[in-house]
């Protein structure tokens, strides 16, 4: 007698009481707690702020311990509670010029204004397991905690640059602006010197409202703008490997990252019964500009061009990766040649990079397919009982 | 649920799916863009139906969720919880006493009427997309109803198997004009599509489209003269309930080969069993 297997009512509550079993772990180790995860796994944060398009440190938090870790899930929490909040405006364009910067690199010029700050990073550290954090001790901490590059100011200089760490050291001091760079900002742009000579394409400032594809729907040939956001809340793996292609050839771009920089920046928002605009907060972020190569074409002689990535927190993988792919999809406006390569290939990456997109289709092939597959069973049957009937007839030479 | 809009999704978003609805129907097959927005499910699970579902539904009215053609699967109960959480409307899983019914791969075998909606759960809304990947170019071939592309793949399976390779997500054509995809329904299901009385909406989350069928809209499945549609089922009668005509799961019931056929869809075989019908596995005890 066929007894069915169903009973999904009862099979829902009981999976969900024993995830939050597995959530909370063995109860005799310490729970964790939000102000943990957001001091102590910052790292985790950001992302999940960046692909969750919300800046929000606590709700970041919250959404990792909820996740138990799995920081996709994470992300899907954060986008599915972002939906729901209403829009009260847009903020103005926030200015990275003025950013109060934790890192700023570039790899294109030894010094410039500014300086170099290597900030938090883990670049230069052995990748050694440190015995001593398992021990739960104090880890050894830098004598000095670096200085921050300087608040906006008129001009740059040098005392305010760090130079406590030894590592720092070798990076030379911020040098003074050569008189005929016009300082507006503190921490001037590297692709503005060269802007200067004409060797990099121009950016034109364009004031029109980007569009918002959490909004509106996703509609092809996209905008360099609706690019940008789609790749900004991209999933950083993907990010990753289709930057890491074009570096091994498809679709190269001899990208050079002429400056890297994360630090915090206010966010303003005009305030329409005021009738000016007034900083409602900081955000930390991490951009990316690279320099690429450029031949040139019948109408323009050699430059360089821009690729750029813009992403919340400290999230500088990503933001390369960003600035590389975005480079790569501008090969129309270029006059590049379409090499197929998938980084070239917009549609291909728009509709792919999006990880809360892609996890929900890919894992939704776990939900009951009994009805597709009872017809596909069906279907294979009469194929082959009607192949077996003509082998039958027809007797295989 | 005080912290969330009836039905979860706020007004303003529901006023634009509505207008994709209604853009839907007035143009039936054609595949309407919309804002998707994220739900607190995820994608591949339902987004598209559970957001046409928030939009059309009113406190009047009476939710039924199928999945696999039954109301206790389990992302079934799932989305029915949902609408019972976030709008309070009254659920049932009687087909005729629902005026709303969410479904994922199957149509009910009892006959939909008039004031009735069916929201379907779309995975691909695109009939061309595995003949070809790109949107700019699909949306360039349902305008120029360039369709030859559809016909050359099942004219393929017919002179490589003898018979068109598709048993379910078979193309449609709607009102003589646009392909559309049935969403993954078995072949069996297609018929039930053209002439219905009830509204037929289909929603696709990841994907950002809606389409519709608006009452009594002729729906042809794609065929050739010589070789015409046919709807297919396992050659069985129910073993609950032993309906000759509606579709059937294939039930392993041990690991000697042994198997039984019942229908998918538990509500029609529920409401026939309570009316005296038996099959050849039920000893008279219903499963449970």
């Amino acid at each position: 007698m066929y007894v069915a297997v169903k009973g999904g009512e009862r099979a829902i509550d009981n999976a969900h009481a024993w995830l939050a079993e597995e959530r909370r772990g063995n109860p005799a180790v310490a729970e964790l707690s939000i102000a943990q995860i957001r001091e102590q796994l910052s790292l985790a944060v950001n992302r999940v702020m960046a692909e969750g398009s919300l800046h929000d440190p606590d709700l970041a938090a919250l959404a990792i311990k909820q996740a138990r870790g799995d920081l996709i899930e994470a992300v899907f929490l954060i986008r599915a509670y972002r939906t729901t909040l209403p829009r009260f405006g847009g903020s103005k364009p926030i200015d990275t010029g003025v950013m109060t910067c934790d890192r700023r690199v570039s790899a294109t010029f030894k010094d410039l204004p500014g300086g170099q700050i290597l900030g938090p990073t883990f670049d230069y550290t052995h990748r050694l397991l440190d015995f001593a954090l398992a021990a739960e001790g104090e880890p050894s901490i830098a004598a000095d905690a670096p200085d921050h590059c300087p608040a906006p100011s008129p001009a740059p200089s040098p005392a305010t640059s760090p130079d406590h760490d030894p590592l720092q050291d070798k990076v030379k001091d911020a040098m003074a602006a050569p008189a005929d760079i016009p300082v507006s900002h503190s921490v001037p742009h590297v692709t503005a010197f060269l802007n200067r000579e004409g060797l990099i394409e121009e950016a034109a400032q364009d004031d029109t409202t980007p569009p918002d594809l959490t909004r509106e729907p996703l509609e092809l040939p996209a905008s360099r703008a609706l690019r940008l956001q789609a790749l900004a809340r991209a999933d950083e793996g993907f990010a990753l490997g289709m930057a890491y292609s074009t570096q091994r050839g498809y679709a190269r771009n001899h990208a050079f990252v002429g400056e890297l920089r994360i630090g915090t920046v206010p966010v303003e928002m005009e305030i329409p019964e005021l009738g000016f605009a007034v900083e409602i907060g900081e955000i930390e972020v991490t951009e990316c500009e690279t320099v690429n190569q450029f031949k040139g074409s019948r109408y323009e002689p050699p430059q360089f061009t821009r690729g750029y990535g813009l992403v919340f927190g400290q999230t500088e993988r990503k933001a390369i990766a960003m600035a590389l792919v975005d480079r790569a999809l501008r090969w129309q406006e270029l006059g590049e040649e379409d090499s197929g390569a998938p980084a070239q290939d917009a549609e291909f990456v728009l509709y792919h990079g999006d990880n809360i997109q892609a996890t929900g289709f890919l894992e939704h092939i776990k939900l009951p397919h009994y009805v597709d597959f009872q017809s596909e069973l069906e279907l294979v049957r009469k194929l082959r009982r009607e192949a077996a009937a003509t082998q039958a007839t027809e007797p295989a030479p | 649920m005080s912290d969330y809009n009836f039905a979860y999704l706020d007004e303003q978003t529901k006023r634009m799916i509505r207008r994709a609805l209604l853009k839907a129907l007035a143009v039936p097959g054609y595949q309407v863009p919309f804002a998707s927005r994220e739900m607190p499910m995820p994608y591949g699970w339902g987004t598209g139906g559970v957001q046409v579902s928030a939009a059309v539904l009113t406190p009047a009215d009476r939710f039924k969720v199928i999945d696999q053609g039954a109301d206790d699967t389990t992302n079934a109960v799932s989305i029915r919880r949902f609408f019972e959480r976030t709008a309070g409307v009254a659920t049932t899983t009687r087909t005729a006493e629902a005026s709303v019914i969410q479904t994922r791969h199957r149509i009910p075998e009892e006959a939909l009427t008039d004031g009735q909606i069916l929201v379907y759960q779309v995975p691909i809304p695109e009939p061309l997309r595995f003949l070809e990947p790109r949107e700019t170019e699909t949306r360039r071939m349902h305008a120029l109803e360039d369709y030859g592309l559809m016909h050359v793949k099942l004219y393929e399976d017919i002179s490589r198997h003898g018979h068109i390779a598709t048993a379910y997500a078979y193309p449609v054509k709607v009102e003589g004009r646009y392909v559309m995809d049935p969403s993954p329904i078995p072949k069996f299901d297609n018929p039930k599509m053209s002439d219905s009385a009830a509204i037929q909406l289909f929603g696709a989350g990841r994907e950002q489209r809606i389409y519709a069928l608006p009452p009594y809209t002729q729906v042809v499945s794609l065929d050739f003269e010589d070789h015409p549609f046919e709807a297919s089922k396992a050659d069985h009668p129910c073993g609950l309930c032993g309906a000759e005509d509606s579709y059937l799961d294939e039930v392993i019931t041990d690991d000697a080969g042994g198997r039984m056929f019942v229908c998918s869809d538990t509500d029609f075989c529920e409401t026939r069993r309570a009316a005296g019908h038996a099959g050849a596995m039920n000893t008279g005890k219903d499963a449970a």
